[in-house]
């Protein structure tokens, strides 16, 4: 677990330092120089998993909440007078813990019940999907139909064309031309991954679809980070939000970054689509760090970067 | 040899600067790196203008046998220019990233030096005599008109002033795609490696128009890079064995015998990290910035942000010994990243005798550990303190509740005067320590 209390500087503005120094390397003297870009992913990965595990504490509890509520003020109707002091008793364990530790209370009870439901009316990608470990996955693709919640995840591989013909997507699907400074060879990196619009569109073009080798490390490790250090999760509940990747935890290698490669070519805007969504999703007010430093940088949409 | 921090008979003391007082420094006169050569007698330094000065040690003066000779200027030349690399359309900076010198076999003195892009083999050469008496030509270098001449004469060498030569020999260029952190002569004399972020190779020292690639950590897809190299060494008298270390605080021993690809070492060495100090900016400051054998061949020694640990070849799990540099920093990493100072590059350097080691630190402070009675010192490298011969007070940082007299808060350190660079005399209580675009030399008392 990190520990977010040694300094002042919070994981936001330390995600908008590094993206900084990322862009300001490129114009840097000498040429990017891939040992300091490494080291500064590796900050970015850290600070964007600490933001990220505190995002998701708070819209747990939050939505916690609202579903005791829900379930406390159905009961309710059904039954004013027998489980309204349960409710007003258990809600605050309830909202407090992780919930369903607490089988007491009636509203507890009633929570995996609400979420079974709520994730049997979810899509559930097919299995293969989920517990292939990451490398593996190609070709098997998740079907998920919930455009509110994030995907990504799951979908790994979207045909070029119909990234880049959609219209919605072509203001998210970012592509980096890449230069292998050994072989010369000039690649388009496809990296629309971070967002859910982009693949909730691709649902049906994601079907069988194969991409090489294009894979998602970055969301992955932040899931499993969150698994790993935020125990009172229920996995149910979790799944609303991404679905798959729980299962592969123990296949996937924590180590692997965020690889600079995206980070130089999504124009950084991937980097914070999470945030504005999570934004949306809680009505918070205010600005996101990384989204002063994004409108200050300018949009970089297409990059060539050498590596 | 005698112990570093006080003790009986050791007082490091200044003996000379060089370079300009100016406050205003120019960024081409930043000293990028510190070589003694293997006698200790000349000293080079290269920075950040392309240019690689050395300095010679004078004999001692007869009148004052208690005080070494001074150092000073023997040769100044621009080993490498800035170049534009048209095709992938970078700029190569002319930094000289390291210096090594070749040990010496002949009158004449050979060093390599080598920016990001391009190694280059210097002959340093005296020339104090002349040939006069051409037949074809004046005195003054004009030709002569072949059928004037009516006799022929033996020209004849005549003594003329010192005159110091650079010469580039060897050119050993585009091997590297990116940038080269780390020469090192192997101790076969005949072959020396280079190492860039993700490749080293291994070059003949005659041979400039290919090279062999013996460690490639380039991943088939650029995406899965997780760590690169960060220094390389020659093992000093085994000449199948070298070692490099990475940016994942990690130094792998490789044996030339076992193949011609080294990706697969023989050793790995690393220490596993503590858990309770995990913080935003570990990969950082766990990333080695250089590693150096000890004379003798059994110990290495790696510099890291915070500490520099001695490691026994024969035990890979964890080093034999660790010394804290400036672990009152720890708290400040945040500021530290901001500022970039996180990511500088601190060196570390033996002694001759590997009972001593060195390394620097901000304020223009270095210090000095002891192995065998683990004391250790901080000095600072500073104009107030360079009077002749004296003798420099030891320093102290204050970590936290009550300034003590004459220490120095953290938050007073000046982190733009930084030590990275320093270097030991190999056979003299000699060192020599670069400050910006100063060398300091300071020598230890004689008693």
């Amino acid at each position: 677990m990190i520990n977010t209390t040694e300094c002042a500087v919070d994981a936001q503005s330390l995600i908008s330092i590094s993206l900084r120094k990322i862009h300001n390397s490129r114009t840097q003297r000498g040429g990017i120089k891939l040992h300091k870009n490494l080291l500064v992913s590796y900050v970015l990965r850290n600070a964007r998993q600490v933001y990220m595990n505190e995002k998701y504490a708070e819209i747990y509890r939050m939505q916690q909440y609202e579903e005791v509520m829900t379930v406390c003020n159905e009961i309710q109707e059904l039954n004013p007078l027998d489980l309204a002091e349960d409710c007003e008793e258990q809600r605050g364990d309830c909202c407090g813990n992780g919930g369903v530790s607490e089988p007491a209370s009636l509203c507890c009870a009633l929570l995996p019940v609400s979420q079974l439901v709520a994730v049997q009316s979810a899509h559930m990608q097919p299995p293969s999907a989920c517990s292939a470990p990451l490398s593996l996955q190609s070709d098997e693709v998740c079907k998920e139909t919930e455009p509110s919640f994030y995907q990504s995840c799951c979908a790994e591989a979207y045909p070029v064309s119909n990234c880049e013909f959609s219209p919605v997507n072509n203001l998210h699907c970012n592509k980096t031309t890449v230069l292998d400074l050994d072989t010369h060879v000039v690649t388009t990196v496809e990296n629309g991954y971070l967002h859910q619009d982009c693949c909730a569109s691709l649902q049906q073009c994601c079907q069988g679809a194969q991409y090489s080798g294009k894979k998602r490390k970055v969301d992955f490790e932040y899931y499993i980070s969150d698994i790993e250090e935020v125990p009172d999760f229920t996995p149910c509940k979790r799944a609303k939000f991404e679905d798959c990747s729980y299962a592969n935890s123990e296949h996937l290698d924590t180590s692997n970054i965020s690889n600079l490669i995206s980070i130089f070519g999504s124009g950084f805007s991937g980097l914070v689509s999470r945030q504005a969504d999570i934004e949306q999703a809680l009505a918070l007010n205010g600005q996101f760090c990384s989204k002063q430093a994004l409108s200050s940088l300018g949009a970089m949409t297409r990059a060539i970067v050498a590596f | 040899m005698a112990g570093v921090a006080g003790g009986n008979d050791f007082q490091w003391c200044f003996s000379q600067v060089k370079g300009a007082i100016d406050e205003d420094v120019a960024e081409a006169d930043i000293i990028s790196t510190v070589e003694f050569n293997h006698s200790g007698e000349l000293l080079a330094t290269g920075d950040k203008g392309g240019r690689v000065v050395i300095f010679q040690h004078e004999q001692e003066c007869k009148n004052r046998p208690n005080l070494r000779g001074e150092y000073n200027v023997y040769s100044t030349f621009q080993s490498h220019e800035p170049e534009f690399d048209y095709l992938k359309s970078l700029e190569i900076e002319e930094k000289i990233n390291k210096i090594r010198w070749l040990p010496q076999q002949n009158s004449a003195h050979f060093l390599l030096s080598t920016n990001d892009k391009t190694i280059k083999l210097w002959k340093i050469g005296e020339r104090d005599k002349r040939a006069e008496g051409y037949n074809l030509k004046d005195e003054d270098g004009r030709l002569r008109d072949p059928f004037r001449i009516t006799s022929l004469r033996v020209p004849v060498l005549m003594p003329m002033d010192l005159m110091v030569e650079a010469s580039p020999r060897r050119v050993f260029a585009n091997a590297h795609t990116y940038h080269i952190n780390s020469i090192s002569v192997n101790s076969d004399h005949q072959t020396y490696l280079s190492a860039d972020d993700l490749r080293i190779n291994l070059w003949h020292l005659e041979i400039t128009d290919r090279s062999f690639n013996i460690v490639d950590i380039k991943p088939a897809n650029m995406e899965e890079l997780t760590e690169v190299i960060t220094a390389a060494e020659c093992h000093p008298n085994q000449c199948n064995v070298f070692v490099y270390s990475s940016s994942k605080g990690t130094i792998r021993l490789c044996d030339m015998r076992t193949a011609a690809l080294c990706d697969s070492h023989t050793k790995f060495f690393e220490e596993p990290e503590d858990p309770s100090s995990r913080s935003f900016f570990s990969e950082i400051i766990s990333s080695i910035s250089d590693v150096k054998f000890s004379h003798s061949g059994r110990y290495m020694m790696t510099r890291d942000y915070l500490s520099v640990k001695v490691w026994d070849l024969n035990m890979e799990n964890r080093p034999v010994e660790t010394y804290q540099v400036h672990e009152y920093l720890r708290s400040k990493l945040c500021s530290l990243y901001e500022n970039d100072c996180i990511f500088d590059k601190f060196e570390c350097c033996w002694n001759g005798s590997d009972s001593a080691i060195m390394t620097g630190s901000y304020n223009n402070f270095f210090r000095m550990f002891d192995r065998n009675t683990r004391k250790d010192i901080t000095l600072e490298a500073s104009r107030e303190s360079s009077k002749p011969r004296a003798t420099l007070k030891p320093r102290k940082v204050s970590t936290g509740g009550k300034r003590k007299k004459d220490e120095i808060s953290v938050d007073s350190l000046d982190f733009n005067k930084k030590i990275l660079h320093t270097a030991w005399h190999p056979k003299e209580n000699v060192i020599a320590v670069a400050a910006t675009n100063n060398l300091y030399i300071f020598q230890d008392k004689i008693n």
